[in-house]
């Protein structure tokens, strides 16, 4: 149960949105979807779900191809939330899960379950209007997974939530994975695709810089970053050999260093210059290289 | 149940149940109780009581003669006044006469008359007047001609004219009445229909799309099935209003059919023909499915529900058009304008059904205009499809015709 996607392109006229995005999406598997505004991401999820032509190239899902004949087994979660808002929650859930093949009752059960497991058990017979931003997105998350998809996809499924409902809601798509769910998701925070994914694809204007395994792309990266804690000036050291970025902090200063071996220079430089209280080597964060591949692009 | 009846069933119920149909429902019902019981409610204003006018002979010869006057039609009662033309002027000031009306004979011994009333709004008394003071004019004209009552009764019967169509295949004349009380009523149907659920169609299509459910429901079942089960489920709720005020109306008819039986009649609902009535049911079926494509598919193009009525604008138009020409071209079914409008589509649902049913046209023309409308049909159901496919993930400030384009683009490869 993969989800294939081979040289996929696609152009509106002639602005090209996605640029020969090769991906491969394994079963139990979150993928992570990365990119700025206007990258591509929603273009692509559309492109999968059949909503856009593609341009050329492949999608299949288990090798064949994704049709409203599957529609049962894909779930989805648009960026753009939207629900009936004059209807009661249980009248829209139902319908919509309807549409993707379940029946009312089952429907209904699975929603009473989700309900309760969201904390929220009262809102059934809500109209959608009468409930807060963070509360409907929960009732439309319970409708992008209440058919238990194979294939789900989340385009932004945590923004707007306070971390509690952020957690909440973590928790129901790592189980969802734990299920056997292969799960596609964008995201702005790199936190959240940190904690989840295991795959990730940064895309940059359409086209992908970055893709892979989260630990093969940070240890290829190389640069690594260094804070230090001190009490001394610590300027002199942006003008270090293998010292990429400077910043300073309220305590010291964040470096980000070309490889580890530039630390060690560093640690003899600030000998004897006085008192350190921290000097901590650190991987880099999946932020960095964002910043760095997309952000060097946009000079 | 597949996902076009869910759909269809979905948009049915959920728009019979809103307040909206409620009320516009209860609103033509009270519209129709009022029109059939119309002149029951004026005259429960007006009041039992008696009109009376009162009438002077200045001449005083006639007074024998007013007795003719005759006493049937028209709700007044005159009487002879014997008092002053000032006294009766204020006893009509003062309400006891409605009016008051002197008569005199003029120089060639023919009654003449004046009448006197507080205001001369009540142009329903005066016509009343003014055609018994004709019959008393003409009794005493023909007696000064010495001509016989019965001799008058000969010259003033109606002429026979009996109408008789040579051509066999021709409408008898009671045929015709029947042909045009049927076709009246389906053409005023179709109009109607198309504005209210046209309108429907392309506000509903709109508020799925603005409030962003619209992502959701295509990503479950195709554009094309989501736009036509919309129009079979507005098209049902349609019909279930039609239904309703059918019932109504056929109640509302036994329990007065000594009063309007008789209109009833003169429409030709009794024994109606049977094939004009298919007709009328084919031609409003396809001229509601091409209507109703334009709107879901114009629908499908706004952002917002407020701008949706502005976009069908222009098809409201084209029905509002077409609903004239149907009515004038009631009158002359042979006219040129109306036969070339039958072939278009647009038109072609109210003014060919006019032909076929007023007239007696070779069946290939009538093939030939439905193929040419089945045909649009088609083509605007395949284009539309494409339009809504593209228009509903098309957000914009701005909607016109001109999104259109940009949404089959949308669709496209590349």
């Amino acid at each position: 149960m993969t989800l294939l996607l081979k040289n996929v392109t696609k152009r509106f006229g002639k602005h090209t949105a996605v640029n020969n995005l090769t991906l491969e999406i394994p079963e139990n598997e979150m993928f992570g979807f990365l990119g700025g505004n206007g990258a591509g991401k929603t273009t692509t999820f559309r492109m999968i779900l059949g909503l856009l032509e593609r341009s050329s190239g492949d999608i299949s899902w288990n090798g064949e191809k994704i049709d409203y004949e599957k529609s049962s087994i894909i779930g989805y979660l648009p960026e753009e939330r939207g629900l009936y808002p004059k209807l009661k929650v249980k009248e829209q859930i139902v319908y919509l899960a309807r549409l993707r093949g379940m029946n009312k009752r089952e429907a209904a059960d699975e929603l009473q379950n989700w309900l309760e497991r969201f904390e929220v058990p009262e809102y059934i017979d809500k109209k959608v209007e009468e409930l807060s931003k963070g509360n409907q997105q929960k009732i439309q998350f319970i409708s992008a997974v209440i058919h238990k998809p194979r294939l789900l996809i989340l385009d932004e499924p945590f923004s707007g939530l306070d971390p509690i409902n952020v957690e909440m809601l973590k928790e129901a798509v790592v189980d969802l994975k734990n299920q056997g769910t292969s799960i596609v998701f964008s995201s702005h925070r790199m936190d959240h695709v940190e904690e989840l994914c295991e795959h990730v694809c940064i895309l940059q204007k359409g086209t992908p810089v970055v893709q892979g395994s989260l630990r093969e792309i940070k240890r290829s990266f190389g640069k690594k970053n260094l804070i230090i804690h001190a009490d001394i000036p610590l300027d002199f050291l942006r003008d270090l050999h293998g010292v990429v970025r400077y910043k300073q902090t309220m305590e010291g200063c964040l470096l980000q260093i070309t490889d580890e071996n530039v630390s060690q220079n560093i640690f003899s430089e600030l000998q004897g210059k006085g008192f350190v209280r921290k000097f901590e080597l650190e991987e880099p964060s999946l932020n960095d290289i964002f910043i760095e591949k997309v952000g060097a692009r946009y000079e | 149940m597949n996902k076009f009846w869910l759909i269809t069933s979905h948009t049915y119920l959920t728009k019979l149940k809103t307040k909206v149909f409620l009320i516009s429902t209860i609103l033509i019902l009270v519209f129709m109780l009022v029109l059939v019981n119309f002149e029951s409610i004026i005259e429960s204003f007006e009041g039992d009581e008696e009109t009376k006018v009162a009438i002077i002979d200045e001449s005083g010869e006639l007074l024998d003669d007013l007795s003719l006057l005759p006493s049937t039609g028209g709700d007044s009662l005159i009487e002879p006044y014997s008092r002053t033309l000032e006294e009766g002027k204020s006893q009509v000031l003062q309400g006891e006469y409605e009016a008051l009306v002197t008569i005199n004979l003029n120089d060639e011994g023919l009654p003449e008359a004046t009448f006197y009333a507080k205001n001369i709004t009540d142009a329903e008394l005066q016509m009343e007047i003014q055609q018994k003071l004709q019959q008393l004019k003409i009794t005493i004209a023909t007696a000064q001609l010495g001509i016989d009552e019965a001799a008058m009764a000969e010259v003033f019967s109606p002429i026979a004219l009996d109408k008789i169509t040579i051509d066999d295949s021709g409408k008898s004349e009671e045929e015709m009445n029947q042909a045009r009380g049927i076709v009246y009523m389906m053409v005023t149907l179709l109009y109607i229909a198309v504005l209210m659920y046209g309108n429907l169609i392309a506000t509903d299509v709109a508020t799925e799309k603005s409030s962003r459910v619209m992502e959701i429901l295509v990503s479950s079942v195709s554009p094309i099935t989501h736009m036509f089960a919309k129009i079979v489920g507005i098209a049902l709720l349609g019909l279930t209003q039609i239904a309703i005020f059918a019932l109504i109306a056929i109640v509302m008819l036994q329990s007065k059919q000594d009063q309007i039986g008789g209109l009833i009649e003169s429409f030709g609902l009794h024994n109606a023909s049977f094939s004009i009535l298919l007709y009328g049911v084919l031609f409003f079926v396809l001229g509601y499915l091409l209507y109703a494509t334009l709107a879901a598919m114009l629908g499908s193009l706004v952002s917002r529900v407020e701008e949706a009525n502005q976009m069908i604008t222009p098809i409201m138009m084209l029905i509002v058009v077409a609903f004239f020409l149907a009515i004038f071209g009631m009158n002359v079914p042979e006219s040129q304008i109306v036969t070339i409008t039958s072939y278009i589509p647009f038109f072609a649902p109210m003014l060919m059904f006019i032909r076929v049913g007023l007239l007696e046209i070779p069946i290939w023309e009538v093939f030939l205009s439905v193929g040419i409308l089945v045909g649009t049909i088609i083509l605007f159901a395949v284009i539309g499809a494409k339009v809504y496919k593209g228009g509903v993930l098309m957000y914009g400030n701005s909607s016109s015709l001109k999104d259109i384009k940009k949404a089959m683009k949308l669709t496209k490869k590349e």
